[in-house]
């Protein structure tokens, strides 16, 4: 069964199935190396929260290799610098990135507006894979901002709906105030075909959903844990009580997988701004199995 | 209808427990039902029983004099509310009301703890369990404290 995805009812974002399989080879037929980066325009843009933008983007001349969920691209913002940003949807060639504002190049790219141009390099890194879950059921855990890579994951899910088993989306945020894609969530979670379970930190009695940690929906999420693959993306702290509540569960550890986002620089495995261990994240990750992931996440960023 | 200590030995928390320690402890408990924002515990009023709810969901809550009341957990069934009956003073800490229409066990806390003073071996049995349920909570609260979405980046 593939069903359609609901279309937002506010936004430009609208949501559509990421391609499956192996990543098309992109015509690079300028030369231009991974280090210059493509000229875009922004087609829509997004105030999701009051210090977060999701912008869409479309090549003006010739467009990086099609991404593949899970992957993220450096965007520039001309005069300022560069910043990783992790893809939250790929539709039609509009390329989708939601951005915090955290610094002068996140600030720069959310005040960016319709018609401006941005640099893109990429895409980078591993992706989620979800087709390596085939069959199995499909545990998603978003902390925060963590909901945008997980997105993507989401509509490849549900345009391949019949290609896996139960599929479960878990959302932890500090207040109901500053949940991303709200409309989208809510969205998800009147389908049959997908259980969504939402809980904040703190919450005003008006708020129906759950209030704890996001560790608490894990114990009682409704998977096979013989079956189950997990996928995890938020703060680092939060990914790791997330990751061990899914092992308490009894699934095995390789069937976890975390995307750890330390600060990219390059983006191509050259400079070693992001090395873990013996990981450059840039390439090797952001997307890591569990097994790879647990000694690394004691290390402090630098 | 099933009894209370069948109930009982359906709840999570009293798992493995022998029929004849089911039994001493349901005979301290009587079926409860909450409607939609009935409340179930006053902060500040006397802990005289713990909850074992079956159904529905319940919001602890801390009462705000800017905000009003702040919701800071939501528990349900499998879950356990009240610890405050344990230990002196016996009084409530938080407020707790049922955010759904709500089924529980009541167990009348000063019946409880007469029998875990006369049988040490359960009353070992029961702070062991609550000793979990603490630790369970403390590590949560923890977490929520280190405020982990506050500052996390794209």
């Amino acid at each position: 069964m593939t069903s359609p995805e609901p279309s937002l009812p506010a936004g430009p974002i609208t949501s559509g199935p990421i391609p499956a399989g192996p990543i098309p080879a992109g015509p690079i037929t300028s030369g231009l190396g991974p280090m210059t980066p493509r000229m875009y325009r922004v087609v829509s843009r997004r105030e999701d929260l009051g210090d977060t933008v999701t912008l869409g983007l479309v090549p003006v001349g010739e467009a990086c290799p099609d991404p593949s969920s899970g992957q993220f691209n450096m965007l520039w913002a001309f005069g300022v610098g560069e910043a990783p940003i992790s893809l939250s949807g790929f539709e039609n060639g509009v390329l989708s990135h939601t951005v915090r504002r955290v610094g002068a190049v996140t600030g720069a790219l959310c005040s960016a507006t319709i018609g401006d141009q941005i640099g893109v390099r990429g895409p980078f890194g591993t992706g989620w894979n979800l087709s390596r879950a085939a069959g199995r059921d499909i545990l998603m855990i978003a902390g925060g901002l963590g909901i945008a890579p997980i997105r993507p994951i989401v509509i490849e899910l549900l345009a391949h709906r019949a290609d896996y088993g139960r599929a479960v989306l878990l959302i932890g945020a500090r207040t109901p105030d500053s949940l991303l894609y709200r409309d989208q969530l809510e969205a998800w979670r009147g389908r049959f075909d997908m259980e969504v379970e939402i809980t904040v930190d703190a919450a005003s009695p008006v708020w129906r959903g759950e209030v704890g940690v996001v560790t608490r929906l894990v114990e009682r999420a409704p998977i096979d844990p013989d079956n189950a693959t997990a996928f995890v993306c938020g703060p680092e702290v939060m990914m790791r009580f997330a990751a061990q509540s899914v092992l308490d569960r009894g699934v095995d550890p390789a069937e976890v997988w975390l995307s750890l986002e330390r600060n990219m620089h390059c983006a191509v495995g050259h400079c070693g701004r992001c090395q873990l261990g013996s990981l450059f994240l840039c390439k090797d990750g952001p997307v890591v199995s569990w097994p790879r992931a647990e000694p690394l996440l004691r290390v402090r960023e630098r | 209808m099933r009894s209370i200590p069948e109930l009982l030995g359906e709840h999570p928390f009293f798992a493995d427990l022998p029929d004849e320690t089911l039994e001493l402890i349901a005979a301290c408990g009587r079926n409860v039902h909450f409607d939609q924002d009935a409340r179930l515990i006053t902060a500040n009023a006397p802990a005289d029983v713990f909850y074992v709810l079956r159904r529905g969901k319940v919001a602890v809550e801390v009462d705000t004099p800017q905000r009003g009341p702040l919701v800071i957990e939501t528990i349900g069934p499998g879950d356990l509310l009240g610890v405050s009956w344990l230990l002196p003073p016996y009084r409530w800490t938080f407020g707790a009301r049922a955010a759904e229409a709500t089924g529980a066990i009541a167990v009348d806390a000063a019946c409880l703890r007469a029998k875990c003073d006369d049988d040490p071996a359960l009353g070992y049995e029961m702070f062991k369990r609550f000793a979990g349920l603490v630790r369970d909570r403390l590590q949560a609260t923890r977490l929520q404290l280190v405020d982990v979405y506050g500052n996390d980046e794209p």
